[in-house]
């Protein structure tokens, strides 16, 4: 079987030219497959990662609508509920309008309790619980800002103002934490929701949503259900959900235009294996009157067919294996700008492993016209066309 | 040689090579179909971009002013006292009306409306206008239904928000929070944003979502185009109110940067990664038909004409291929989503946009231009091989 392979390369070398460019197409498809699996992911992912033992309480119109401060303490009491923090949107930017960093005022030691997957080093944690101005930054963002633990950096709000008038709140970084999970999201402010209530000017005691960690995932429901009947009939109606299908419902909204680019993407992407797999057969059946010779010198009919088979597979593989190699150049290359809009950007091995099938299966479905018809030639007739 | 000969000779070899074209059919459709998929991608990709732009910002009016607070760049975040609104309606550079200037204290909420397509929640802006809101906005009007009284839990629903959105069918009930709301009618504004929304009495809006007596907004009607002087001037003359204007057109066009260019980037880059692919498709078509033409070409040489004429007629070939590729994806695309009505979520109003799928003319010729670019620079290496071979060699070869 290796022992063929000197012929199927020389086979390939024939033309080569045009090996180089059937190769060039099918890079440039399994790179655009390999970058589009990242988007789709992109997409998709936050919802895959977000807890089940979680719970997300907001307003029952919307999540723009506001809760009371009080709902915490009535939620806490709730049977099968461990944690409660509220958070609230605050809408920092730094700087420039451009610079938006999603800041949110939480209940600081509880917050870090229901998310363990936001990393903080313990002395950075015990400074941040114990300076009331504090903040723990995702390290990208104070990487992007150059900021370090122990700066104090103005953060202005675009909603809220201090009681004083102004719109910006002096915070002292902390710490900074990580999310080493892939798909976590680590481009947050955390500050006090303590320091941002008693300077506020308007709208005291109202917070955007409660995070609730139940102790069984299982009774999350019945939480949810409980949750929700507790404040029925009030002005402040809520909805709670759990995180993933929250978060499934705020992908869903980009809705049918992620969609539509991926249906027309997908087209072009099988168009352009079609285009590929034609060229492929031309070239083979270029060679009708050699594989009549090669039949003549003894070669059998499904020595030929596996000849035929063996070259047009190569081809799609090595050129799958550049394009996915591409595509995670190209995913990685653009990580550090993509990641601040879509957390989860990469390409993963199942998708590689899609590619590979996906190449197997176009090397055997581009060389199966020319290979069963190697396999049927006549001998006379082949070297006939000669 | 000189050129008119030159010209003559491209024109006799160009048409002989088009003539035969038809018996190429089977290697050309792989440049054709190759170069249509890229064109039908870039299409769809920039119509959409220019459907958020139809909807957004060319709606804007220049006439229009909006005032929000200062540094608020969205109405959601913005927040005027009933007092600040006075202030803006006393000021001078607001056309006066019948019944006062024509202005409007708006305020501006989402509510959770499931979407018809899919039944999930989509963020959908709640308006509550004022009186004058109609006659701020010439292009109004209701097109099924009636308006909604004054003082009335009644509200009415832009066309785009009727079309993506359910249950918001004319007479029926919709429930935001404990609040039921009737649907009595369905407005168009021109194809503008406000299409996507739903609106009430801004009053009502109020007493509904405790807001008491404050507003997000003022619409205004300027003087002229762009005409805010006298406005501005106003605003800033009392400290105690720190408010900015901008006119409709500017404040859409900032609300819809990001997913225009957006779009518009993630569609171009796209078009180009396979425009490489497409390239490498023509490449092996053109070098497959000047192959096939060795002989013809080698006798043409013989006979005397130029190389350049040969060049010509190859690189016509693949423009042609190009330029019947690139009809071929534009129309596609044109067939398949021109007017296509669909929804997304504007992150920076964060609300849902309702826009149709805008195939313009200018987006075609686009397309096809970058198809015949492709053509070319497929054909440019088969054509210079072309007109290097020797004679002699062409003409034994079979």
């Amino acid at each position: 079987m290796i022992g063929f392979l000197p012929l199927v390369l020389a086979n390939l070398r024939r033309r080569p030219l045009r090996t180089g460019f059937t190769l060039g197409s099918i890079v440039v498809a399994f790179l655009m497959f390999a970058v589009l699996g990242a988007m789709t992911r992109a997409f998709s992912a936050g919802a895959d990662l977000a807890g089940v033992d979680r719970l997300l309480v907001i307003h029952k119109v919307s999540l723009v609508q506001p809760l009371p401060e009080s709902y915490g303490t009535r939620i806490r009491q709730i049977d099968g509920v461990d944690k409660v923090s509220s958070a609230t949107w605050f809408g920092g930017v730094y700087q420039d309008d451009r610079n938006q960093i999603p800041t949110f005022p939480v209940d600081g030691a509880v917050y870090l309790d229901i998310y363990p997957e936001y990393v903080v080093p313990p002395e950075g944690r015990q400074r941040w619980l114990a300076d009331k101005r504090g903040a723990i930054v995702g390290r990208p963002i104070a990487e992007e800002f150059g900021w370090k633990v122990g700066d104090t950096v103005p953060v202005r709000s675009n909603i809220w103002r201090r009681a004083d008038g102004s719109d910006t709140w002096e915070l002292n970084i902390s710490a900074l934490y990580d999310v080493p999970e892939a798909g976590g999201d680590p481009r947050n402010i955390l500050m006090h929701y303590d320091y941002f209530e008693e300077s506020r000017g308007r709208g005291k005691g109202l917070v955007s949503w409660y995070i609730v960690k139940v102790r069984d995932p299982a009774q999350a429901p019945r939480v949810a259900r409980e949750i929700d009947a507790q404040f029925a009939n009030s002005p402040y109606e809520t909805e709670t959900s759990t995180e993933k299908a929250f978060a499934q419902g705020f992908v869903n909204q980009i809705g049918n235009i992620g969609v539509i680019m991926q249906g027309v993407v997908t087209a072009v992407f099988f168009t352009m294996l079609l285009v590929t797999a034609n060229t492929m057969a031309q070239s083979v059946r270029e060679r009708t009157a050699e594989l009549g010779v090669m039949k003549t010198l003894g070669f059998t009919g499904p020595v030929v067919t596996m000849l035929v088979l063996a070259e047009s597979t190569l081809l799609t593989i090595v050129g799958a294996v550049f394009g996915m190699l591409g595509g995670y150049l190209a995913v990685e290359g653009s990580g550090s700008i993509v990641r601040a809009y879509l957390p989860v950007w990469t390409v993963t091995p199942e998708s590689c492993l899609q590619a590979l099938g996906l190449a197997l299966a176009l090397g055997l479905l581009a060389g199966a016209v020319p290979a069963w018809n190697a396999l049927r030639l006549p001998i006379v007739q082949a070297l006939r066309q000669a | 040689m000189d050129v008119t000969r030159q010209l003559r000779q491209a024109r006799a070899v160009t048409a002989m090579n088009l003539r035969n074209l038809p018996a190429r059919l089977g290697t050309a459709a792989v440049a054709i179909v190759g170069i249509g998929g890229v064109v039908a991608v870039l299409v769809s990709a920039l119509s959409i971009s220019e459907g958020f732009r139809a909807a957004m910002a060319l709606s804007g009016r220049e006439d229009v002013g909006i005032v929000l607070r200062g540094g608020s760049a969205d109405e959601l975040s913005s927040g005027l006292s009933l007092e600040a609104v006075k202030y803006v309606m006393d000021g001078p550079g607001i056309v006066e009306g019948v019944d006062g200037p024509l202005a409007s204290p708006e305020l501006y909420v989402i509510v959770d409306v499931p979407s018809r397509g899919s039944g999930t929640k989509a963020n959908v802006p709640l308006r509550g206008v004022g009186p004058n809101a109609f006659s701020i906005r010439q292009a109004f009007q209701v097109v099924e239904g009636r308006p909604f009284e004054r003082g009335l839990n009644e509200v009415i629903v832009g066309r785009g928000a009727a079309s993506q959105f359910a249950g918001l069918d004319v007479g029926s009930v919709v429930r935001f929070g404990r609040t039921p709301w009737t649907v009595t009618g369905i407005f168009e504004d021109g194809g503008s944003v406000s299409e996507s929304e739903i609106w009430t009495d801004a009053t009502v809006l109020q007493g509904a979502y405790n807001r008491g007596t404050s507003f997000q907004s003022v619409r205004v009607r300027l003087p002229g185009e762009r005409d805010m002087a006298g406005l501005e001037a106003h605003l800033k003359r009392d400290p105690r109110f720190n408010m900015t204007v901008r006119t409709e057109r500017q404040f859409l066009e900032s609300q819809s940067s990001i997913l225009v260019t957006g779009v518009r980037t993630i569609g171009s880059l796209i078009a180009i990664v396979m425009g490489v692919g497409a390239v490498f498709a023509a490449l092996n078509t053109m070098y497959a038909a000047v192959s096939a033409r060795t002989r013809e070409i080698a006798t043409l040489r013989a006979l005397g004409f130029g190389a350049a004429p040969v060049v010509a007629s190859v690189l016509v070939e693949a423009m042609l291929l190009g330029l019947l590729g690139g009809t071929l994806g534009a129309v596609l695309a044109y067939a398949a989503f021109n007017g296509f009505r669909a929804s997304t979520l504007n992150f920076q109003s964060f609300s849902q946009i309702t826009f149709a799928f805008n195939v313009t003319p200018t987006i075609m010729l686009l397309g096809i231009g970058y198809a015949m670019i492709l053509g070319l620079i497929g054909g440019l290496l088969p054509g210079l091989r072309a007109a290097r071979q020797p004679v002699t060699q062409g003409l034994r070869e079979l």
